[in-house]
């Protein structure tokens, strides 16, 4: 059993919700993200989600264009991102991380080369915002000789077809966008978004988890009723933005942060089994 | 629409060889597999091809004429060069082929609102002016750059109706254009339509793009046979997405004994790393949906671009171009601002034709070329669109202000 698997396995276990915290590698440079995700582990984050920063981040809103910008003003890389997941597993061998970016810095790098590096770092997914699974099957190989995880994005878009050709592809947990827009859209439409997730279970036999403009401890908490995972970027991401000239204080700050939205996703936790 | 005979790409799912494909975000499958449907549809549907094929004719004014630039065939000593004269389109250049079609097939499907990316901004104009005809909504991204260096296009879109969106983002060009308009698309994909301006982008784009410019394609091959009584030696066109170039190639792919030239821009030289000639210098990746030759650093971050012409300074190209490169089909070569700018001047003198910066580029090739032919050959050049949105830009690089 995967990193992941195993994870969410032991979650669903103790009925307890998953929180992912997203956050852009070497934003704003490279020595904060280490700390930042012990600090984000330790104020309840139950996976990780490690964002590649890439030159056309086609699908994000401005504050994870802004953060993409940030890393790559001082060339974070592709092996740098490796090499954080690398030193950040020297004091956390559990916490599974997922890399999520854009298909082009791991095609230069090579699918067999990219899988081989990430599994010698630690790496337990992969999101590849880019790549839908009619473009990589040679990536989805690769990644699974390496025990890779592939996760795959399912929109408010993705009809039955779409549903069971991702669950046919898919391993780990399946990430639900929640909204049609790009990282850090608008408003949420719960009733929306409970349909379609008891669409996708009835379909898909992997956790559900939903990302994507969850701004705050209440929807956090909300969204925790239907899902099996909070996924939450651009809210933490735009905290970050806020103190890119103190960089020392961002894990102290995400944390806090994060912790109000555990306690609100555990408060529904409670709620939802009484 | 007539197709090459022994000539089958994109397949099913939209690759030619290892190029093509479709590399977007979840939110646009879905979309994007029912704009396939229809753009099938419709391109077998015969009263969709009429209106077209009347839009075509009254309202962009096609065809368009071949012109035989004698003055300067005779001054360069050696081919005889045929223009197509794209220029002459209502707005201004090939652009509106696209858009004329693309219009039409978004009011088929029911959307009210059209977006669109530009970097010269005859994309843009195009895109304003069939969204003004036929009352739809639009909004037009363009790169801040490109939004100080093409202000008369900038002006022409909002008289036209459109919003035209200052991007930001990135190098704030075309490519960061593209990126922001599939952005939107992405957030509004319910009412709107996404007009790309080039052969590039996911499928069913780079097809249903070139099938659209085709007709340049189609004119030139008979207008050439009826002038000549044969087919030219040789086609010469731009490339930075490709449009141009695929749509006056296409119809002659067939035709083994036609030579095929695109000409990328080499903005300050191939060497200076100033450019944006990504079939020239290089190499595959993935960008803005598909496969293709890209612009890229060592770790597959795409690199900045430069060219005088807005319309060429973009890091990708259209992924037909890349499968005609590797099969060996079509050749790629590059000239400079430079050289650009000099065959500016000169067709500009010797025929009393002003072209686009864009167009300019192959003219420059054809300079290479034509004295290297014998006076009995023929070059067929694409001049796909006209020189005045450029005027400040030559005149800025003479020290004037206009």
């Amino acid at each position: 059993m995967s990193r992941i698997a195993g994870r969410f396995a032991d979650l669903a276990a103790r009925g307890r919700t998953a929180l992912i915290p997203f956050v852009t590698a070497g934003d704003p440079d490279l020595a904060t993200t280490v700390p930042l995700m012990h600090a984000m582990v330790a104020s309840g984050a139950d996976l990780i989600e490690l964002g590649v920063p890439f030159s056309d981040p086609m699908a994000d809103g401005p504050v994870i264009q802004r953060a993409s910008e940030r890393a790559l003003a001082h060339h974070t890389r592709l092996r740098d991102v490796l090499d954080l997941v690398s030193r950040f597993r020297e004091r956390d061998p559990v916490t599974p991380v997922i890399l999520m970016g854009y298909l082009n810095p791991i095609e230069i790098l090579g699918y067999a080369a990219f899988a081989d590096q990430a599994r010698a770092a630690g790496v337990d997914g992969i999101l590849v915002v880019d790549a839908p699974p009619e473009e990589s099957g040679e990536l989805v190989t690769c990644l699974h000789q390496a025990g890779i995880d592939l996760v795959y994005l399912l929109a408010p878009t993705s009809d039955e077809t779409r549903i069971r050709t991702i669950g046919a592809v898919a391993s780990g947990f399946v990430y639900y966008v929640s909204v049609k827009g790009v990282t850090g859209a608008g408003h949420l439409d719960l009733t929306a978004v409970d349909a379609k997730v008891a669409e996708i279970r009835h379909l898909i036999d992997l956790p559900v988890g939903v990302g994507f403009g969850i701004k705050d401890a209440e929807t956090a908490g909300q969204v925790a009723r239907l899902a099996d995972a909070v996924i939450v970027g651009s809210a933490i991401v735009g905290r970050i933005e806020a103190l890119t000239m103190k960089p020392e204080l961002i894990p102290a700050a995400i944390g806090d942060f994060l912790a109000g939205l555990r306690a609100a996703i555990d408060a529904s936790d409670r709620s939802g089994r009484s | 629409m007539a197709t090459p005979a022994t000539y089958h790409w994109p397949d099913a799912r939209g690759h030619f060889g290892p190029y093509g494909g479709l590399f977007v975000p979840e939110t646009l499958m879905r979309p994007l597999d029912e704009l396939t449907r229809a753009y099938e549809r419709y391109l077998q549907d015969p009263e969709f091809l009429a209106e077209l094929d009347l839009d075509l004719r009254d309202y962009v004014g096609r065809p368009s004429p071949i012109y035989h630039a004698e003055r300067w065939s005779r001054e360069l000593g050696g081919a005889q060069i045929f223009l197509k004269r794209e220029d002459l389109n209502h707005t201004g250049a090939h652009k509106v082929n696209n858009t004329i079609g693309q219009a039409l097939l978004a009011k088929r499907m029911g959307k009210t609102r059209i977006i669109a990316e530009t970097g010269a901004g005859q994309h843009g104009v195009a895109s304003a002016t069939v969204a003004a005809r036929l009352g739809l909504e639009c909004v037009v991204y363009m790169g801040e750059i490109d939004v100080a260096r093409q202000e008369a296009n900038v002006y022409r879109m909002r008289l036209l109706g459109a919003e035209v969106v200052s991007v930001k983002s990135g190098s704030r060009t075309l490519k960061d254009a593209l990126n922001e308009a599939m952005r939107d698309w992405v957030t509004n994909v319910d009412n709107t339509f996404y007009i790309i301006g080039t052969v590039a982008g996911p499928h069913p784009y780079p097809a249903m793009v070139r099938d659209f410019q085709a007709v340049v394609g189609r004119e030139a091959r008979a207008q050439m046979l009826e002038r000549l009584g044969r087919l030219p030696d040789t086609l010469v066109a731009c490339v930075g997405g490709g449009s141009n170039a695929i749509g006056l190639f296409y119809p002659f792919i067939d035709d083994a004994g036609v030579e095929l030239i695109g000409v990328e821009a080499a903005g300050e030289g191939l060497a200076s790393g100033h450019h944006a000639a990504p079939l020239c210098a290089g190499r595959p990746g993935v960008l803005h949906g598909s496969r293709t030759y890209l612009m890229e650093d060592s770790d597959g971050q795409i690199i900045e671009t430069h060219s005088i012409s807005a319309g060429l300074d973009y890091p990708g190209v259209g992924p037909e171009h890349a499968w005609l490169k590797d099969s060996g089909r079509a050749r790629y070569v590059a000239v400079t601002d430079e050289e650009a700018l000099a065959a500016f001047h000169t067709l500009t003198r010797t025929e009393g034709i002003i072209p686009a910066l864009e167009s300019s580029h192959a003219l420059a090739q054809v300079v290479k070329l034509a004295p290297t032919m014998r006076r009995d050959q023929a070059i067929l050049v694409n001049l796909s669109g006209r020189g005045d949105k450029d005027m400040h830009t030559v005149a800025a690089r003479e020290g004037l202000t206009l």
